[in-house]
């Protein structure tokens, strides 16, 4: 396995299986949400995890964070199950439309935590890791800015902040929550830069849970569709060879997927 | 033999009240702003009536008030933690349970000892003036200890009280952090008693912070300008109460409510002037 000058770290060869899910079924109280759910995600894949309303997506997330327990079946990330895995390694971009900061907090404060999971919160913060920062918040545009009170930003600009924090870890898999709604288009094509970036450059693999694909449909590898179970699981050309639509019509998809209730 | 300092801190009882509160007015605005982060602003007054409690179980068991306050006021914090983090009540619900718990604590605790007597004033209310070279050097020690604990986690404390759910799954030891943080409130609580007393502690963790987020565009910045407003208050505060004969603790809070307002209307000024010059171009 080579080793990566920049960081230290093993190299992930192109294909390793970073996530796997085998027959998770989950349920909150006794009303199942996942039923026998398998999905799994290689290195350098970008994946969509795409659902109606209340189909298990955002609960699906959790289960495969390790934040909540499978009934049955099992959960891999990074080889390891959730709560031995190295969570430096695992970017999550949580489902928040804003954060509200009581005390003031620039872009850059809020970036440089996601510095702290990767090279161990107990030590000090060095010339290389600002450079890290600084890297990962010019791959979202948000370079000249990042002085300024995340409260002045809007919604999309705060969401690349969060996304910036995910890239500032250098993650081998990155896992985002519909990051993209109500985001400005400007912010979506920053957003689809960085993704691509992050996977060309690191090869990452990516889990994007959202409702809005048209931003990202040319870059997807995958589109899993959830609705309890999986029920579709390949290419994006295999959906649209069903009569969806992933990025002509950017009203197609929701469409289709509010008819599957 | 006192400093030559000039009045009114000539004397060696207002130098000594110097000390003590100077120290207070950097610690407790300091980690008073992870606490406002955290949206727990009131959580230092029910810390406070759990120390009350605590110097009530001193008096009677004839123990140093401060190492009764000390270990009711730990117990306390990790109590309300535990609750907070299982969810067991809400923040505010917690706090409430041992805010009252402890009031109630501390009077029927005090009633053993002998009614409300005058030993325990100094505790309820604050009395910088009468600290003696044992508090000073309490206090001065678990500030110290507060500082350097909040200068070498400050960035790890920042994203824990900034995004809990997002430090969790990034591996960051959230737990341990909130522990920490709990117990150096506790030891806060304590050490800043003598000086503005258990009823008005949570002001000095809180106004200043009020005055420094408006002042700053960072929390880094936040947290300096809250010990600034802290610090000058402290002394502005010592200094109005030496002059006019007025209660120490109460002056110093006074100081630190009206700085924020004077920030507060100076903030509204500015942006009504940058309002009136975009208007008129």
């Amino acid at each position: 396995m080579a080793v990566s000058e920049r960081t230290g770290s093993p190299r992930r060869e192109v294909g390793e299986v970073l996530l796997e899910a085998r027959g998770v079924t989950f349920g909150y109280g006794r009303t199942p949400v996942l039923d026998d759910v398998t999905l799994s995600l290689r290195a350098g894949e970008f994946v969509a995890l795409v659902g109606p309303n209340g189909s298990g997506k955002s609960t699906l997330l959790k289960v495969l964070l390790g934040s909540l327990s499978p009934w049955s079946g099992s959960v891999r990330l990074l080889g390891e199950s959730p709560g031995h895995v190295d969570r430096a390694r695992v970017g999550y971009v949580p489902q928040r439309p804003t954060l509200e900061s009581e005390v003031p907090a620039t872009v850059e404060e809020i970036v440089l935590a996601g510095r702290l999971s990767r090279r161990g919160w107990w030590r000090p913060l060095r010339r290389e890791d600002r450079e890290f920062v600084r890297h990962a918040l010019e791959s979202v545009g948000l370079d000249e800015l990042r002085r300024t009170p995340l409260n002045e930003l809007s919604g999309g600009q705060q969401q690349r902040a969060f996304i910036a924090r995910a890239f500032a870890t250098e993650p081998d898999l990155l896992l985002l929550d519909e990051p993209i709604a109500g985001v400005d288009a400007e912010s979506q094509r920053r957003f689809r830069d960085s993704l691509a970036h992050l996977i060309a450059e690191h090869g990452a693999g990516v889990l994007l849970v959202s409702h809005e694909l048209s931003a990202v449909a040319p870059d997807l590898d995958r589109v899993v569709v959830l609705k309890q179970r999986v029920i579709f699981d390949g290419p994006p050309a295999e959906l649209a060879a069903s009569g969806v639509s992933l990025g002509v019509h950017r009203e197609d998809l929701p469409l289709w997927l509010e008819g599957l209730r | 033999m006192p400093w030559p300092l000039p009045y009114p801190f000539e004397l060696a009882f207002m130098q000594r009240a110097l000390i003590a509160g100077v120290v207070v007015g950097v610690f407790a605005p300091m980690i008073g702003t992870f606490v406002v982060q955290k949206r727990m602003s009131l959580i230092g007054d029910g810390i406070g009536h759990l120390a009350f409690a605590g110097v009530g179980a001193g008096l009677v068991a004839g123990v140093w008030p401060v190492w009764g306050a000390l270990a009711f006021a730990v117990v306390g914090a990790l109590g309300i933690e535990w609750l907070r983090a299982r969810r067991a009540a809400s923040g505010d619900l917690a706090l409430a349970l041992f805010f009252y718990s402890g009031i109630a604590g501390g009077v029927v605790l005090a009633g053993l000892g002998g009614g409300l007597n005058a030993s325990l004033l100094p505790y309820l209310f604050g009395q910088a003036t009468t600290v003696n070279g044992e508090e000073i050097a309490v206090i001065v020690g678990l500030g110290t200890a507060i500082v350097v604990t909040m200068l070498v986690l400050r960035r790890v404390l920042f994203a824990v009280v900034t995004d809990e759910d997002w430090s969790r799954v990034a591996g960051l030891p959230v737990g341990a952090l909130n522990t920490v943080l709990a117990i150096s409130i506790a030891v806060s609580v304590v050490a800043a008693m003598r000086i503005v007393g258990v009823l008005l502690i949570a002001a000095m963790m809180v106004l200043p912070v009020a005055s420094g987020q408006a002042l700053a565009r960072s929390f880094r910045g936040t947290m300096w300008w809250s010990v600034g407003v802290g610090v000058a208050s402290v002394v502005a505060g010592l200094a109005v109460s030496r002059i006019w004969g007025l209660a120490p603790g109460g002056t110093i809070v006074l100081i630190a409510a009206g700085c924020f307002a004077i920030v507060t209307l100076l903030r509204r000024g500015a942006a009504f002037r940058l309002r009136a010059g975009g208007a008129e171009l």
